[in-house]
């Protein structure tokens, strides 16, 4: 009988790398949730004015990080469109060690989701956020503080399913 | 034009293998032999397109054709030609088609040096490589086809990852597919074995030489993976039990395994079911772990696109494959007798302790790889497993095999007292222990454990090298009979010498390796173990397809100049990465390593200061191992047993003829 061991592990094991394809190893509880954003001080892509997590107090803001040499981020861009077109969200785009004329003809190109666009060539910001891919989402509440990140391209299901739910739900909320 | 040409060559290279998996399996059974002469033709023609359909994936990324939407992604037209022609497995749909390749090589391999298999055998085992081809040959078709258009067509392609950019990392993948896909032929064997209801000595015989060079190629591919990681990374490290090095490490421990009980069984007749096993499982554990690269259930250092559809359709094949299998197992493994038995102290016992050890330890791999995913799955929590539990775990499973590696050796089949030997062995153990008590005063602060572990290693050098002597010792002409010994014992020598030359690089690596990190500008200095690095000059400098900022070191000990070593950190035109090339002064008994920081701002840079002594020894013990089993799977002995069954044909022939001539008259 112990011939039909290795077969009764094997699918013992099958059931759990089953079980693991619709599990995302990489969704890990990042540290920020619930804490006030990290500060950083930006000049925007296309002019001097600067901005920081201040500048965006008060709304529901949105925070993506992108590159031009990023080839998910193209994926990405029609979910960010459909996401820009939601009243009383603020699209802030983080330009995360790129090449300045890159980053603008990128935009030129597919199309500015976002309200503003800052531009970090050094990437120092991005660590400050614990950003290590490329793109990543954070959405923050009124008050300013992280409620939620996303790591990887926003897929259509996930802007129908947790985004836009949960940006209602913010919305709702008192400053 | 060319990427269609791929395509079509690719579902030629399908019709062949439906046709090798169908019609030579079929007549085998049905006792069809024309439809079993189909084998080694089907074979020959699927490797031939395969050729044609890879290179045609090869040529795209030659003349920069940004059309292929693959090539668009992996490729760029400033990238140096040698890496776009290993760029080609750079990406997942590339790497896949790869994998098909190498497995119709393989497949092509066993149909040439096959004259003299019996017919049934060869039809069976050549169909159920044809079988695995058409899971492989779909994957790639269905999901991740490389011979996909884009449009409109990029001006250039994203380029190739520069952490990929590199000679070491051409050579790794195409060395670990070779071992990887070459269990395929072992474990082609081991189910034909299981269908046919026998696994006699002449197959045995056959399967030996394919498992050493797949086992072979496999071991250098991992100790190239290693080397890569260890200049390239920057992080110094030589294994980090990250899960996909664990996936190619399963697979090797199994297949090391096999190769010991695969001479047990030819030799003496034992172990037959358990051999089976280990060959159907190393091969499921190199599916698995394509399975676990390809579908990104486990987070890795080696961040591959994970794509559920992927992962979905290896798993579906993984249970396929390898339930089909364990199931045929389970049924038919009773079948294979073994006849032989044996005591206590013998060689069989020796290799029967190799094969659990080895067994436990790749469970024990396994278990931590996988620990992740199943607290995930349960619903219980993130974690990671780190390398401390692989290292609390896995070095007490090998001490005990390397304590008796060169024992087994030299141990008689069935029964052995040890005659004549004990004295030598017993003061072969003291002075090796005593050897490597002086030996540790090299290194500072003494240590005990040093000092075992090089009289360890020592050991195993010293009962390998006995074991020669042993053989030799009754031959009146030491030098002629040494020149007569077959080059498998040498091999199994050499690989077991290896093992020492490993275990020594580990340990002292282990024990004295020194890094700092420290902040420094031009013109200071600092020491790390005994050696001084002045900090000489920093500048910037253009490469091919990147621009770096240089820093050079020059290293003196005791005001006696000793190199000068050139870090780097690049930064890739095309991607924007930044890497980091580590400046190394290898060496036969040290390593220094720098590897330049951070600009700390002010001319000061974070800089970190490496000393690993013996480190180069862990990678030499693996070429020595490698060697050993190239020169096992040359040995004479599975030519001349060809040769010999080709005599046997030809007067089994020339008796019919004879007989029917006799008959005639």
């Amino acid at each position: 009988m112990w011939k039909y061991i290795p077969l009764v592990l094997f699918f013992g094991l099958l059931g759990f790398l089953a079980r693991g394809l619709d599990l995302d190893p990489s969704e890990l509880p990042s540290p920020l949730i619930e804490q006030a954003a990290p500060d950083f001080k930006l000049q925007s892509l296309y002019d001097a004015s600067e901005y920081g997590p201040e500048s965006f107090a008060g709304d529901v803001w949105l925070f993506n990080v992108w590159a031009s040499w990023c080839r998910a981020c193209i994926t990405e861009h029609p979910v960010l469109e459909q996401l820009d077109d939601i009243e009383g969200l603020t699209m802030v785009g983080l330009n995360h060690k790129d090449v300045l004329d890159d980053g603008r003809t990128w935009l030129n190109r597919f199309g500015n989701p976002f309200d503003t666009v800052v531009f970090d060539q050094q990437g120092s910001t991005g660590i400050n956020w614990g950003v290590y891919g490329v793109p990543e989402t954070f959405i923050m509440d009124k008050k300013g503080t992280v409620r939620y990140k996303h790591i990887g391209p926003i897929s259509e299901e996930d802007l129908n399913t947790i985004l836009l739910p949960l940006i209602k739900q913010l919305q709702a909320e008192q400053a | 034009m060319i990427a269609e040409l791929g395509q079509f060559a690719l579902i030629l290279a399908l019709c062949a293998a439906v046709v090798l998996a169908v019609l030579p399996f079929v007549g085998s059974f049905i006792v069809q032999p024309q439809w079993m002469a189909l084998a080694r033709p089907a074979a020959l023609l699927q490797l031939l397109m395969m050729t044609i359909s890879y290179f045609a994936l090869t040529s795209t990324f030659i003349t920069n054709d940004f059309s292929v939407l693959y090539t668009a992604n992996t490729s760029n037209s400033q990238l140096p030609l040698i890496y776009k022609i290993s760029g080609v497995w750079g990406g997942h749909e590339g790497s896949i088609l790869l994998w098909v390749w190498v497995l119709a090589i393989w497949t092509g391999a066993v149909a040439i040096f096959s004259k003299h298999m019996p017919a049934i055998l060869l039809s069976r085992v050549l169909s159920i490589l044809g079988m695995i081809s058409i899971g492989f040959m779909l994957f790639v078709l269905i999901t991740s086809n490389p011979f996909e258009r884009i449009f409109p067509v990029p001006v250039d392609g994203a380029s190739l990852n520069p952490l990929l950019q590199d000679i070491g990392m051409a050579a790794h993948p195409p060395l670990l597919y070779m071992g990887y896909v070459g269990f395929s032929v072992a474990f082609a064997f081991a189910i034909a074995a299981l269908l046919g209801g026998e696994l006699d000595s002449a197959t045995l015989r056959w399967m030996r030489p394919w498992t050493n060079i797949a086992w072979m190629f496999l071991t250098l591919g991992i100790a190239l993976g290693s080397y890569w990681a260890y200049y390239e990374l920057g992080w110094g490290g030589w294994w980090f039990w990250d899960p996909v090095e664990n996936a190619s490490f399963m697979p090797w421990l199994l297949g090391t395994a096999l190769i010991h009980s695969l001479a047990a069984s030819e030799k003496r007749g034992i172990f037959k079911a358990w051999t089976v096993l280990l060959a159907v499982l190393a091969f499921s554990l190199s599916l698995l772990g394509t399975f676990i690269v390809r579908s990104g259930v486990l987070t890795s250092v080696h961040s591959f696109a994970a794509d559920p559809a992927r992962g979905r359709f290896i798993l579906f094949f993984l249970a396929i494959v390898v339930g089909l299998s364990l199931l045929l197992f389970a049924i038919r493994a009773h079948k294979l007798k073994s006849h032989a038995n044996f005591e206590l102290i013998s060689r069989e016992s020796a290799l029967l302790l190799n094969n659990i050890l080895l067994l436990v330890a790749c469970a024990a791999v396994l278990l931590g790889t996988l620990y992740p995913l199943f607290l995930d799955a349960l619903d219980m929590g993130k974690i990671s497993v780190g390398p401390q539990y692989f290292n609390t775990v896995f070095a007490p499973l090998m001490l005990p095999v390397i304590m008796v590696v060169g024992i087994g050796a030299l141990l008689n089949w069935k029964k052995d007292k040890l005659k004549g030997r004990q004295t030598t062995l017993l003061a072969l153990i003291v002075l090796s222990l005593i050897a490597g008590a002086v030996f540790a005063m090299q290194f500072n602060p003494y240590k005990i454990t040093a000092a075992a572990a090089i009289g360890l290693a020592i050991w195993v050098v010293a009962s390998s090298a006995y074991g020669v002597y042993y053989r030799l010792r009754n031959k009146r002409n030491r030098l002629s009979a040494a020149m007569h010994t077959p080059a498998a014992f040498w091999g199994m020598t050499i690989a077991h010498i290896g093992m020492g030359v490993f275990t020594l690089g580990v340990a002292l690596t282990s024990m004295f390796a020194d890094e700092q990190t420290v902040r420094m500008g031009v013109g200071e200095t600092h020491e790390i173990a005994g050696y001084e690095f002045r900090f000489d000059r920093i500048e910037d400098v253009r490469g091919a397809n990147y621009i770096a900022t240089q820093a050079t070191f020059v290293v003196t000990k005791e005001q006696s100049a000793v190199s000068t070593l050139v870090a780097e950190k690049r930064i890739y035109n095309v991607r924007r990465d930044t890497m980091t090339e580590a400046g190394i002064d290898g060496g036969l008994t040290r390593d220094l390593f720098i590897a330049l920081g951070e600009h700390l701002g002010e001319g000061q840079w974070s800089v970190r200061l490496q000393y690993k002594p013996f480190i180069r020894w862990i990678w030499f013990g693996t070429v020595f191992m490698a060697l050993g089993g190239l020169l096992a799977a040359v040995d004479r002995r599975y030519r001349v047993a060809a040769t010999t069954q080709k005599r046997a044909e030809a007067a089994t022939k020339a008796k019919a003829v004879s007989a029917a001539a006799g008959a005639a008259s």
